[in-house]
């Protein structure tokens, strides 16, 4: 149990690592072609060497999905094929090619398959502590080299062309930096499987861009998003029965979105929502109080009281003003009298201050 | 060949062109993804579907699932629309979880539901013959065969109907626009399309080889024409090829059959990406190779034209010579002379080159370029 919570939890935190540069350079999707495109070196790793290490499936699940990525960047530089279709292509047929080499497998006398059927859809609870440790071994080599690549990676993540032009080799720094985008991956295989590996990437990252603009604390946000995605996902999944791991954690890791979304401060949907609501108040206040500041000025008194009605057709049809009003009232700027409104001294004065900023603008 | 091999291929066919249609468009509107995305979603649409009617070839539950696909493309759009996420990322978070509650839901219900993800994912076309339309004491043939001829009738229909509509927003979104047409009605038709396409396919070759199967043909046959009407005929073609021979193959080594269909496809694609006329990589190295020579004749002819009539013209126009005055190998040279004589811009003359009347011409005009 320990040990599953462990493994969920690195891989968590190295696909939420290395996913932000995915997600940042709007390569979300990569990970989904890796991590389809790995199966036929899984398998093709256990066909040739009949040995279930996992340091071997692991090497072979590296080598096809930074093959796959090879290929992926050769057909958009040399066909008109786009990004995408060249994905789609990599992803399904490497996957094909995947299959057909599992069921050969399965096929020969001498081998059970299990243990390679798990990649396909992760069998957290499989996880052995000798799994945790290659994970682990694994994940801190590559947050390793990212961490002392940390300038280059940047510089590459946010302007290429710029880094082209300060004389990084950009290529080199981008086979790099997909490179460890596949290991990251490979880790992680076994935990979730190949479907939904993409969402380890993609989910812990974009949570982590919610709530920060910069780049070292979006890496150790998503990274902790994906280790606490990892951890609950595979706790809740092994009190509870018959709930599969994989797609436990991924639904945690859903859930950290959602919750990240909603509730960041300055780009969440809720913050987001309030300040429009404030704007939106702020405009109505300011808006009746030139109005009646207009009406009281017109009956060269402001004295006058001025029914709801007459304010309610300045702003237009089907406006509703009472709210206003009695927030008007409540910062002592209006006072009601038998039912009409008027200016008080203090909102009088307000009204022109107002009025003089406004023209000051103008 | 036994009958149900006959019809496993039939059904692998029909499989193939009914997503190749669909898939052209999605390959020329960049949204190749939607359909790795819409055929994974679809799992927890077919999963509640199932509850519902109890029947994995009932036409209730392709319209029911097909719903799920529409839903993914909706999420999509609103996630992307909060500006919170890029489509990229937006599609990497929907159709994962859409796709973990189905499989949740199959694990819980494992008991009434007789369904498992592997079926969905990978499919199995070996078993499609077995359960048959039967009609008082006529066997009509494999169900599946049915599901899928009537989604592919639905598809030519659809693309028959709105084959203008189609191209123009496939080409020129904002022209549509301008001229009336509504972009949203034509994508969400195509949505639809991809979605019900999706669903009666999986039972058969699984959600990956949906993918394959719609992407890969069509994106063989943008490598080989540029007529929107001549690309739908080769993608079909593509994907039924690829179907036949994925299925032999699968036969041959008992692998598969999805998988070797899938990585047919791909078989098809890189002998395209090689090969084809214009754009294939040979052709594009050849065509390198030709103008490298014919970049060297011109050169020769400028050269001889250059001296022609000048004092010098005798020492300039030996073969020999090149090799001084235009610093090239002398076996190079020799080709370039060679070539030039084929293509009758020079004649020999006396150890010396002689420049033609068309060669004259040939120099001439690249100098006005």
């Amino acid at each position: 149990m320990r040990i599953v919570a462990l493994g969920a939890a690195v891989l968590g935190i190295v696909a939420g690592a290395l996913g932000s540069f995915a997600v940042l350079r709007r390569q979300s999707l990569i990970g989904d072609a890796m991590s389809h495109a790995a199966l036929p070196g899984i398998a093709a790793g256990y066909l040739f060497t009949a040995s279930k290490e996992p340091i071997v499936l692991l090497a072979g699940a590296v080598v096809a999905g930074w093959v796959g990525t090879f290929v992926v960047g050769a057909i958009v530089r040399t066909t008109r094929v786009k990004y995408d279709a060249a994905l789609g292509i990599v992803l399904s047929v490497f996957f094909g090619i995947g299959l057909v080499l599992l069921t050969l497998i399965q096929r020969r006398p001498d081998a059970s398959q299990a243990g390679l059927d798990r990649f396909l859809f992760g069998q957290a609870a499989a996880l052995l502590e000798r799994d945790v440790v290659t994970m682990a071994v694994l994940g801190a080599v590559v947050l390793g080299v990212t961490f002392a690549l940390w300038k280059e990676l940047k510089l590459l993540t946010f302007d290429p062309d710029y880094a082209a032009t300060l004389g990084f080799r950009v290529r080199g720094l981008d086979a790099l930096l997909t490179g460890l985008l596949v290991v990251a991956i490979a880790v992680g295989l076994q935990a979730v499987g190949v479907v939904l590996m993409a969402a380890m990437v993609v989910a812990p990252a974009s949570a982590a861009r919610q709530w920060t603009d910069r780049l070292g604390l979006m890496v150790v946000l998503a990274a902790a998003f994906g280790a606490f995605a990892g951890a609950a996902g595979a706790v809740v999944s092994s009190e509870a029965e018959r709930l599969p791991t994989g797609p436990t954690i991924v639904l945690c890791a859903g859930a950290v979105v959602a919750l990240s979304f909603l509730l960041a401060p300055r780009r969440g949907l809720v913050a987001r929502f309030l300040r429009e609501r404030r704007g939106r108040r702020r405009l109505r206040v300011d808006a009746v109080l030139a109005d009646l500041y207009e009406l009281g000025r017109r009956h060269e008194s402001f004295e006058h009281a001025h029914s709801a009605t007459v304010l309610e057709a300045a702003r237009g049809e089907g406006a509703s003003v009472r709210g206003t009003l009695a927030e008007l009232e409540r910062r002592g700027w209006a006072r009601q009298e038998e039912g009409d409104w008027t200016l008080t001294d203090v909102g009088r004065a307000e009204a022109e201050n107002r009025r003089a900023a406004r023209e000051r603008v103008l | 060949m036994s009958e149900p091999q006959l019809e496993i291929q039939a059904l692998a066919a029909v499989v193939a062109v009914a997503c190749a249609l669909p898939g052209v468009f999605l390959v020329l509107r960049r949204l190749a993804l939607i359909s790795d995305a819409i055929s994974h979603a679809i799992l927890l649409g077919i999963v509640v579907a199932f509850f519902a009617v109890k029947d994995l070839t009932s036409p209730v539950l392709v319209f029911g699932a097909a719903l799920t696909g529409l839903l993914t493309v909706v999420l999509v759009e609103l996630l992307e629309r909060t500006r919170l996420v890029r489509e990229d990322a937006a599609i990497g978070l929907v159709f994962p979880v859409l796709f973990s509650i189905g499989v949740i839901l199959i694990a819980h219900y494992a008991d009434d539901v007789h369904l498992d993800v592997d079926a969905v994912l990978l499919g199995e076309l070996a078993f499609s013959p077995f359960e048959r339309v039967i009609v008082g004491d006529w066997d009509l043939g494999p169900k599946g065969l049915w599901v899928m001829g009537t989604v592919l009738a639905l598809n030519i229909a659809f693309i028959v109907a709105f084959y203008k509509e189609l191209k123009l927003v496939s080409f020129d979104a904002g022209l549509a626009v301008a001229l009336g047409f509504s972009p949203a009605v034509v994508h969400y038709g195509l949505m639809s399309m991809v979605s019900v396409t999706a669903v009666g396919a999986f039972d058969a070759v699984g959600s990956i080889l949906v993918v394959a199967l719609m992407i890969a043909p069509p994106a063989t046959a943008y490598l080989l024409t540029d007529r929107l009407g001549l690309m739908l005929v080769l993608s079909a073609a593509v994907g039924v090829a690829s179907a036949i021979a994925g299925y032999w193959f699968a036969h041959w080594l008992d692998v598969s059959i999805a998988g070797s269909m899938a990585a047919a496809t791909g078989f098809c694609f890189a002998l395209a990406w090689l090969f084809a006329p214009e754009r294939g990589l040979v052709a594009l190295a050849r065509r390198r190779r030709r103008q490298r020579w014919e970049f060297a004749q011109t050169m020769l002819a400028i050269h001889l034209l250059n001296h022609e009539g000048s004092p010098e013209a005798a020492e300039e126009s030996r073969v020999e010579h090149l090799t001084e005055h235009l610093g090239w190998e002398p076996q190079f040279a020799n080709r370039v002379v060679r070539g030039a004589e084929r293509r009758g811009l020079v004649t020999p003359a006396a150890g010396r080159l002689v420049l033609t009347g068309r060669g004259r011409g040939v120099a001439q005009e690249a100098f006005v370029n």
